[in-house]
């Protein structure tokens, strides 16, 4: 019961001379890069119509017809996009109880003194506030979105819902910005944590430090390699190397 | 229009009655907002419907279609009893003080020598009591009891504001407030105009109601003066120069008229065209019928008509009967027509029970139309499912189309509503295979007399000798025509006092019909058009716009029939005296020892006041509210019912329809009851449209893209017919099937007790054209026409509605 | 010669020099401009409800000129055709039957609908592009085609419902006030075609006294409440109304009584802009400060050895 909540399935701890720990599927980075290609385009097409001190990057899209036309589509792949990772994730992003001691902790979290704070699964809370904020925030976004899309749904609202939609959509738009800047800080902050979406896997130790319950729980839970089953998915040294750095 | 577009901005009161000016005539309308904007003048609208113009006036009173002579009459008696009238001007320049013979009267709606199987009158007792001098006997006290006046209010006693207000469904407190307002335009310095159209002339007593306002204007004294007039809004840019020019099967150009059978000679044809005055030394203008005549006759056959030849009498047709439209359809309708030559006509949409057309054009064994843009007429044989549902295959006339041109791709005039001609250039060459009229006619007419030169045939005479003297025979000229139509010398004329003083060379153009001669010597196409291209060149060119004092005459601005005149009867702009009755809006005045003024006068300039009527084209010289034998149905209006009526004539609860008027037996036939049809219809232009033609231009199509029907809102309430939803529209002699447009503007009204509803059909849409397909109020309307002109009774018949789910579908 | 007043000229044949331009605009959309040099007199289109008899010629000369044309559509109960102003068609006669509940007479209230040409303008407001709505200092508000990205922000910044966008060419459409022709010193397309002057062209000034005398004229057939409609809620405008019940212009098929740039947007152009920008450089700036005081969080060779022996734990 509680490893449903904790682990995905696929993950998989690979033991060896250094342990590595698969965080993301192939398929999972894949749907996370492709939602954060879109993210990043929407960002930049949608600040381009938002202030006109930032009109100029509409010219990255060949002009704001272009940015006018292709943002809305790019939204609409971004929530599919995040739909599939919305389904891959929902569970382990469930709140925990030491969810809470940890956002209570939240000023050790800043000062890197992981000591005090409790052993966490998968995702920590503020990975699972990214995710959760992700979701609503996407939500607003397609509906007002589709709201203000004349091309297709002009008809279909009056111009004072169009009002309020902008003035959401800008909101919402703004907020999931500050939303990715955390995120991606994070992912600079914490040293190790690309390799999850890049390679799909993290050393034992990053896991360790970050996430003991989930290691624990992929170690008690028997998903483990012991180099038996089939090879593993990168040379040994890589991971180390991206460890030390 | 006895006056002009222009002048209307001088009016105190415009009475928009019998037409929809704002709708129809929207640039015209321009001046009724220019007389409201600028003089506070007010705006009455008496409609069946509340219209765009309704919409600007002041006041709105409905009407049921069909009864607006007991509107007028009513309105007639209440200026009599409330001592609205203009005396001076009815003492002086009305009939009212003279006397009608004894033997004449009135009963029951008819009145004396009613013929009820020739549905005709014997009028030889309507006429006025004359002394041994040969002129008529007046009493200026107006006390006689068989003097006009009286005759008039004993006439008119009936028409009290209740009886008004069961006949007509106007409210009796909106027909008394508009009582009130045109009563106070029977002031010397107040006047009134009347705008009419198509709203009074399509009744089958069409004439009689516009004359009932003529009555009114001239007991107003409203008649000559500016700001006043009976204003005809003509319906095309050019109507008024179709009747100028006689394009009506008995007359010829400028109102004179074909003969009948019983005139066999040329002197037999003039004795009843004689018109002395009935008055001592009044001038009757139309004394001078025979220079108009003969002068006509020389332009027709040149040299080929001489004073031996009685100036070719012989080579014009003698009518046994008038060939009204109405009558030459039903003789279609019966195989009696071989041919049917159709310019710039559309009557399948044009003329009353489609039908009816239908069948009579599928009896013809040719068919030529000549007009610019393609018409329903000649395309009548081609299936287009329920919007012609015809059997192209048993139809056996030969149509031939002949693409001719419009207006802005040819020179020539347009006579507008108020007389004026104005000349118009090309401005665009024709496309395609299109050739202006005067080319087809030119081609048509070389070929046909050479067929009789070579043939010879029955009759060559009239053909052969016509005189076609253009400089490219095949294609006459505007500025040909028109030179033509304004007639030349044929001779040196010289001053009657003096032979040898030459007044006008030979070959020189005549300066007005002063100069039409009955001796043969001067040639005129029209004689109301004399003076329009004279030697001082084409008038009708003339583009200035210059009108001191601000009088709206613009005498210089075009040309205006007759001899530049732009308000007919203007001798009445002044009192006996000469002085004008209004000094802020004056016109014409006598300076002692001649008259002067803005216009031309329409007596003789040095003709002493007190001494000629004002009205010189009649005998009297008067203004007539007792009309002598003239009229076909009365000489004095009477009220009656359309044909189809939802309710009894309640004056003469016997008599059907106007009792005077022709009606086929296959027509009477096809009559409907109000048993079958409860409601009452009328017909109406729009205007994002004009007629037939622009439905042809995308951008007018996309104004006003559908056929659709006007009904009130308590009607499709209690019909269960919601707004812009479909429904079904059917009188005894078709069907049409039309988006409902379900209105406030609409009111049911109350007559005789009983609950009325209109409903309004616009006439716009046929099988061809930009707009989506529709049909016409002609599929449904009856065949009678006005007793004196023939104009088919368009503006009110029966009919029954019903929803529907939506229109039949197109197989 | 008899004139109308505020009779517009005919066209000229020989070329003439415009009279305004680029150099005489106020605002532009998303962009910052120098104050012109000279100030143009303020024009304006004056729109007398009580003379307008509803022919729509106004609407086939908008056509005409600006080269468009509407589709042939349905008719579906009503005079107002087409049924809503549309990328061809930038101006509407709107019909409206109205029971005057103090007389219980119909009125057939027919108001010509298009741009207000707004002193404040809300679609300029609103737009995101560069130069794509620009303002000239005689009042006119006109659109930028080239510019235009279609977006769609004019609409909901226009306080009257006035803009719409092409579903061909993606770009928003109004009434011009045919800038095109004033710039050579004609009137509008609109107003020259009207044939009761219903709609009049002038100096703002002008056009401010002749509705005086109009609204007099029409305070003397009672209507006590004819008034001038030239909302100060958007600055006033540059097309105005003459109402014949000023007090109530609602009843003129929804015309606003009290117009102004609504709230929503003025917070959407305005603080949202800034706050929006702020929270995001915020939000760097924190990334940034914390990276310089507490550096990277970095996996210590322990704890690979914790997590080595973790796996390695038979208990496991």
């Amino acid at each position: 019961m509680s490893e449903r909540y904790e682990i995905d399935p696929s993950d998989e701890v690979h033991v060896g001379e250094r342990v590595t720990v698969d965080r993301y599927t192939k398929a999972a980075r894949l749907n996370h890069w492709l939602t954060a290609a879109c993210l990043v385009l929407l960002a930049i097409s949608g600040l381009a119509m938002f202030h006109p001190d930032l009109f100029f990057l509409s010219a990255l899209f060949g002009g704001g017809q272009n940015t006018r036309a292709i943002h809305p589509w790019i939204g609409v792949v971004l929530f599919f996009s995040f739909g599939g990772l919305f389904l891959r994730f929902w569970r382990l992003n469930l709140w925990r109880p030491e969810d809470g001691t940890w956002m209570r902790r939240l000023y050790d979290v800043l000062i890197n003194k992981e000591d005090n704070l409790p052993e966490l699964g998968k995702y920590n809370a503020g990975q699972k506030i990214v995710f959760w904020g992700m979701s609503l925030l996407i939500l607003i976004l397609i509906v007002t979105g589709l709201a203000i899309w004349n091309q297709y749904f002009s008809e279909y609202t009056t111009v004072e819902q169009k009002r309020y939609a902008l003035i959401l959509h800008s909101a919402a738009a703004v907020t999931i910005i500050c939303v990715w800047i955390v995120h991606v800080y994070a992912a600079i902050w914490v040293k190790g944590t690309f390799s999850a979406m890049i390679q799909g896997y993290v050393t034992g130790g990053w896991a360790w430090k970050h996430h003991r319950k989930w290691l624990k729980a992929l170690v008690s839970g028997k998903h483990v390699d012991d180099g038996k089953a089939a090879p593993a998915p990168a040379p040994a040294g890589k991971p180390g190397q991206a460890a030390a750095e | 229009m006895t006056n002009s577009w222009t002048d209307i901005k001088n009016t105190d009161l415009a009475i928009i009655m019998g037409g929809n000016a704002a709708e129809a005539h929207p640039c015209g309308f321009k001046w009724v907002t220019e007389a409201k904007a600028n003089r506070g003048a007010r705006l009455i609208v008496v409609d069946p419907r509340y219209t765009r113009s309704a919409a600007v006036a002041d006041y709105y009173a409905p009407i049921r279609q069909g009864t607006d002579i007991a509107f007028l009459l009513g309105l007639i008696n209440w200026l009599m009893a409330n001592n609205k009238v203009q005396w001076e001007y009815v003492k002086s320049f009305t009939n009212a003080p003279y006397l009608v013979q004894e033997g004449f009267g009135y009963q029951d709606g008819l009145f004396t020598g009613y013929d009820e199987v020739k549905r005709d009158y014997d009028r030889s007792t309507w006429n006025y009591e004359l002394g041994p001098d040969g002129y008529v006997i007046s009493d200026e006290t107006l006390e006689h009891p068989r003097c006009v006046w009286s005759l008039l209010k004993q006439h008119v006693a009936q028409y009290t504001p209740e009886l008004v207000s069961r006949i007509t469904g106007t409210p009796k407190d909106k027909f008394l407030k508009v009582c009130e307002m045109v009563g106070e335009c029977s002031a010397p310095d107040k006047t009134m105009t009347s705008m009419y159209a198509l709203g009074w002339t399509q009744h089958s007593k069409g004439s009689q109601n516009i004359r009932t306002m003529a009555m009114i204007q001239l007991i107003l004294g409203n008649i000559g003066v500016r700001g006043g007039g009976m204003n005809a809004l003509r319906g095309h840019s050019n109507i008024q120069g179709l009747t100028d020019m006689g394009l009506m099967s008995n007359l010829l150009p400028g109102y004179l008229t074909l003969p009948f059978e019983t005139e066999p000679t040329f002197e037999k044809y003039m004795s009843t065209r004689g018109y002395k005055p009935l008055r001592p030394d009044q001038t009757s203008y139309w004394q001078n019928y025979k220079s108009f005549f003969v002068s006509f006759q020389k332009s027709m056959w040149g040299a080929a008509a001489t004073a031996e030849n009685d100036w070719s009498y012989d080579w014009l047709p003698k009518l046994d009967v008038a060939y009204d439209i109405i009558r030459a359809f039903n003789l279609m309708f019966e195989g009696k027509v071989n041919g049917y030559v159709c310019q710039g006509f559309n009557p399948l949409l044009a003329f009353p029970n489609r039908a009816k057309c239908t069948a009579a054009l599928s009896k013809l064994k040719f068919l030529v139309t000549i007009d610019p843009l393609q018409t329903e007429t000649s395309r009548f044989w081609e299936n287009h499912g329920p919007h012609n549902d015809v059997d192209t295959a048993s139809i056996q006339t030969e149509v031939f189309q002949l693409p001719s041109t419009c207006f802005a791709e040819d020179d020539g005039s347009l006579t507008n509503s108020g007389r004026w001609l104005q000349w118009h250039w090309a401005a665009s060459t024709p496309p395609g295979e299109a050739q202006r009229d005067t080319w087809i006619l030119g081609q048509l007419f070389t070929r046909i007399r050479d067929l009789y030169r070579q043939e010879g045939g029955a009759f060559p005479d009239p053909i052969v000798n016509l005189n076609w003297s253009y400089e490219d025979p095949d294609y006459p000229t505007a500025d040909e025509l028109a030179k033509e139509i304004n007639g030349s010398a044929l001779e040196d004329l010289t001053d009657p006092a003096d032979a040898t003083k030459v007044t006008l060379a030979k070959g020189k153009q005549v300066p007005s019909f002063a100069a039409l001669r009955d001796d043969g010597k001067t040639a005129c196409g029209c004689w109301i058009y004399s003076g329009c291209f004279t030697e001082a060149g084409n008038q009708m060119a003339r583009r200035d716009n210059a009108d001191p004092d601000d009088t709206g005459i613009y005498s210089k601005w075009t040309w205006s029939w007759p001899v530049n005149r732009r308000i007919l009867y203007n001798r009445a702009s002044a009192d006996v005296k000469g002085d004008p009755w209004d000094r802020t809006r004056k016109l014409l005045w006598w300076e002692g020892s001649k008259w002067t003024g803005f216009d031309v006068p329409d007596i003789a300039p040095t003709a002493k006041p007190g001494v000629v009527g004002p009205f010189i084209m009649n005998e009297e010289g008067t203004g007539r509210l007792f009309v002598r034998g003239m009229m076909r149905d009365g000489p004095f209006p009477v009220h009656y019912e359309p044909f189809e009526a939802p309710i009894a004539n309640l004056i003469a609860p016997k008599i059907r329809g106007n009792p005077a008027s022709r009606v086929f037996k296959y027509d009477w036939e096809q009559f409907g009851d109000v048993a079958e049809f409860p409601y009452v219809a009328t017909s109406y232009r729009l205007t994002e449209h004009f007629h037939y033609w622009t439905k042809h231009a995308q951008i007018n199509a996309s104004l006003q893209p559908e056929f659709f029907v006007e009904i009130g809102e308590e009607l499709a309430k209690e019909k269960n017919i919601p707004n812009g939803s479909w429904v079904r529209v059917w009188s005894k002699r078709g069907s049409v099937e039309a988006v409902a447009l379900v209105t406030k503007r609409i009111r049911p009204m109350l007559c005789d007790g009983k609950v009325q509803h209109v409903i309004g059909m616009p006439l716009h849409w046929g099988f061809i054209g930009e707009t989506k397909k529709g049909y016409g109020p002609n599929s449904l309307t009856p065949v009678v026409g006005d007793a004196n002109s023939e104009t088919p009774e368009f503006k009110a018949w029966l009919v029954n509605v019903e929803p529907i789910t939506g229109p039949t579908p197109v197989a | 010669m008899t004139t109308f007043e505020y009779e517009l000229p005919n066209p000229q044949t020989e070329d003439v020099k415009t009279v305004f331009g680029q150099q005489d605009l106020i605002r532009r959309s998303a962009s910052t401009i120098e104050p012109p040099a000279r100030q143009l007199t303020p024009m304006a289109k004056l729109i007398d409800v009580s003379k307008c008899i509803g022919c729509k010629a106004c609407q086939a000369a908008c056509l005409e000129w600006n080269d468009k044309r509407a589709p042939v559509g349905e008719n579906v109960g009503t005079y107002t055709i087409p049924p809503d102003l549309s990328p061809q068609m930038f101006t509407l006669m709107r019909f409206t039957e109205w029971i005057n509940p103090e007389t219980d007479n119909l009125e057939w209230l027919i108001r010509k609908d298009g741009c207000m040409h707004c002193a404040d303008p809300g679609c300029l407001k609103a737009c995101p592009a560069p130069g794509a709505i620009v303002q000239y200092s005689n009042g006119i508000v006109d659109f930028d085609h080239e510019r235009c990205i279609g977006c769609g922000y004019c609409v909901a910044g226009c306080p009257f419902n006035i803009p719409r966008i092409s579903k061909t060419d993606h770009r928003a459409y109004k009434c011009t006030l045919c800038s095109d022709r004033m710039a050579i010193g004609q009137g509008p397309a609109c107003a020259k075609s009207c044939p009761t002057h219903a709609i009049v062209f002038g100096t703002k000034a002008e056009m401010t006294e002749h509705a005086e005398t109009r609204i007099k004229d029409l305070k003397s057939r009672g209507y006590q409440n004819a008034g001038l409609y030239d909302p100060p809620g958007v600055g006033g405008t540059h097309v105005m109304y003459v109402l014949q019940h000023a007090d109530k212009p609602e009843i003129y098929a929804d015309l606003p009584n009290n117009p102004v740039i609504s709230p929503v947007v003025n917070l959407w152009k305005g603080a949202a802009k800034y706050a929006g920008l702020a929270a995001m450089a915020g939000m760097v700036a924190f990334g940034v400060l914390h990276r310089f005081v507490e550096g990277p969080n970095r996996v210590t060779p322990k704890d690979e050895e914790e997590a080595k022996q973790l796996t390695e734990d038979p208990r496991s």
